[in-house]
């Protein structure tokens, strides 16, 4: 049973993580109709610019709740910032371009990105800092759950509450659902369908960002590719639960994490992939449009 | 003092879409207040001007002018179509187009979205100004409803509503951007003769009340005669004839358009 419960968070955590990331992808999905293959790039640069600020914070002297606070808020600003300037320069110019054109030059964007953090950073696994300090009142449930799983969860919990506040209940949110379901009504009944996809791409990169952090100080290390395997696996959590559902992407990357987590300990960390993509496999076959996605009609 | 302009004047608006000329050299005007028609056969350009109006497609000539009754002119041609509405024009469709996944109420509240300016740092942080403001935004989506005799449905999914209320709420969401000008597009195409007369009394009263000019396309002849002040026909996207329902009754170049040339 603890180890069942053992697995059942790890699958919990790495589910939030996934989240964070799948997010970005099914909003932009949500409201331009792209895969935006660069965001996982920006996950990987919300990582790289935590660790920078980590570590001067910390030469600084600052207390490591502290540390970690401020580089995850100097994170999502730096990666918001990305997340902008590449929809602005690689995604508005091709907006009445043919589909595949956006994706082309989305891969472009993921391919320099990645190059860029190679060339300006460094090709080996840097260590990260454990910026999340051991919790004295959770040593009893050391073997089920550590404090960063813990804090993951917690981060995630809130971060998707607020979206939800954010999407339901304020005037850019029906602005990004109006524009989700007709840009061009929303245009006509004079919403800046521009700004609000601008919005959407600060947001998604601003979660993207929240995760990378997390995720770092988890696992402790971080390279210039980590970005390709999160950006998949979010991407595959998001068409698992419907792309372009906000709710679907969080349980598409929870039911992900959990075959992920449980695949790892009942049978073979070496099948964790194989039957993270085998999922993904078996829902697109036998449900195309993902558990929440909806089957959309032509419009004629 | 200078001659009152029309609220709307249009001066040879043709477009184009490759060899294809939709709309010909068509002047149009529509005054503070009137109730203007525009009536031709189907595939006249009648929705294709109303496309031109409202800047979704870009006219290959001509100017749209607008002069708003606080005083300031504008050409509308060549804005992209978020401004266009911010300066008050507004439209409903053919084919109903509403938000089918939001409620009644929230797919008006959309159409307030241009004249209420709480930004996105507000939406985040919510502050007393942004809350009062969304509580402005959902009094005054609700008058409209209730003035439109809709109020009861505003917690509804929009697509669950009967046919003639999800019109209705077409016309309420276009009134929301607060306009001066109100461009209806067939509103009755598709309702029953009572719902059409219904029609009839709702366009009369919201002219009363908003204080706005509308300019519609509509095939229902009797709705078009009872409501209109003046008719444009149009034909092959060319204006062929104007005046007051009287006149054009009596134009025997609309019959013949309508009913086709004797070649014998």
């Amino acid at each position: 049973m603890e180890y069942f419960l053992e697995l059942f968070f790890s699958g919990l955590t790495r589910g939030s993580i996934y989240a964070l990331i799948a997010l970005g992808y099914t909003m932009v999905y949500g409201i331009i109709g792209l895969i935006n293959f660069a965001h996982g790039e920006i996950y990987m640069i919300g990582a790289f610019t935590a660790l920078i600020c980590a570590t001067v914070l910390t030469i600084w002297g600052l207390p490591p709740l502290a540390v970690l606070g401020l580089s995850a808020f100097a994170a999502i600003i730096w990666s918001a910032a990305y997340g902008l300037t590449v929809e602005r320069i690689a995604y508005r110019p091709l907006r009445h371009a043919p589909r595949l054109s956006p994706l082309i030059s989305a891969i472009g964007m993921s391919i320099f990105l990645q190059n860029y953090v190679l060339l300006a950073q460094t090709a080996d696994f840097v260590s990260f800092p454990a910026l999340i300090p051991d919790f004295a009142w959770l040593e009893p449930y050391r073997s089920i759950i550590g404090s960063s799983d813990l804090v993951i969860l917690l981060t995630t919990a809130v971060v998707m509450l607020l979206l939800t506040i954010l999407i339901k209940g304020t005037k850019i949110g029906r602005a990004m659902r109006a524009t989700a379901q007709d840009r061009e009504m929303a245009l006509l009944l004079g919403i800046d369908v521009n700004l609000v996809i601008s919005v959407t791409f600060v947001i998604g990169s601003a979660l993207a960002a929240i995760g990378g952090v997390l995720i770092a100080s988890h696992i402790g290390q971080i390279n210039f590719a980590i970005g390709f395997l999160a950006g998949i696996k979010a991407f595959t959590a998001a068409v698992l639960g419907g792309i372009g559902s906000v709710p679907g992407a969080v349980l598409g990357s929870l039911l992900l994490g959990w075959t992920e987590s449980f695949a790892t300990g009942y049978i073979s960390s070496d099948y964790e992939d194989v039957f993270a993509f085998a999922l993904l496999v078996l829902i697109l076959i036998f449900r195309p449009s993902g558990i929440l996605g909806r089957h959309h009609n032509q419009k004629v | 003092m200078s001659e009152v302009r029309p609220l709307l004047e249009v001066r040879g608006l043709s477009m184009a879409f490759g060899g294809l000329r939709a709309l010909h050299d068509l002047d149009l005007e529509v005054s503070c207040g009137e109730i203007v028609a525009l009536i031709g056969p189907n595939g006249a350009g009648k929705t294709t001007f109303f496309n031109c109006l409202t800047g979704v497609y870009a006219p290959s000539a001509g100017d749209i002018l607008l002069n708003r009754p606080d005083g300031k002119a504008l050409r509308l041609n060549g804005l992209l179509p978020n401004q266009i509405t911010k300066h008050g024009l507004a439209r409903t469709f053919q084919n109903i187009r509403l938000f089918s996944e939001m409620t009644v109420l929230e797919n008006v509240m959309i159409g307030c979205h241009c004249r209420h300016r709480a930004g996105i740092l507000g939406a985040i942080l919510r502050g007393p100004a942004t809350r009062a403001e969304e509580a402005a935004i959902i009094d005054k989506s609700y008058t409209i409803l209730q003035h439109l005799r809709i109020a009861q449905y505003a917690n509804d999914v929009a697509k669950s509503l009967p046919y003639g209320v999800q019109r209705t709420l077409e016309i309420a969401r276009a009134l929301a951007t607060e306009p001066v000008l109100l461009l209806l597009d067939e509103p009755a195409a598709g309702l029953n003769p009572t719902e059409t007369s219904e029609l009839d009394a709702l366009i009369l009263q919201i002219r009363e009340r908003y204080r706005l000019a509308i300019l519609l396309i509509e095939h229902d002849m009797k709705l078009v005669m009872s409501l209109s002040d003046r008719i444009y026909v149009v034909d092959y996207g060319e204006r062929i004839a104007q005046g007051t329902p009287a006149e054009i009754r009596n134009n025997p170049a609309v019959i013949k358009a309508y009913l086709g040339e004797d070649d014998a």
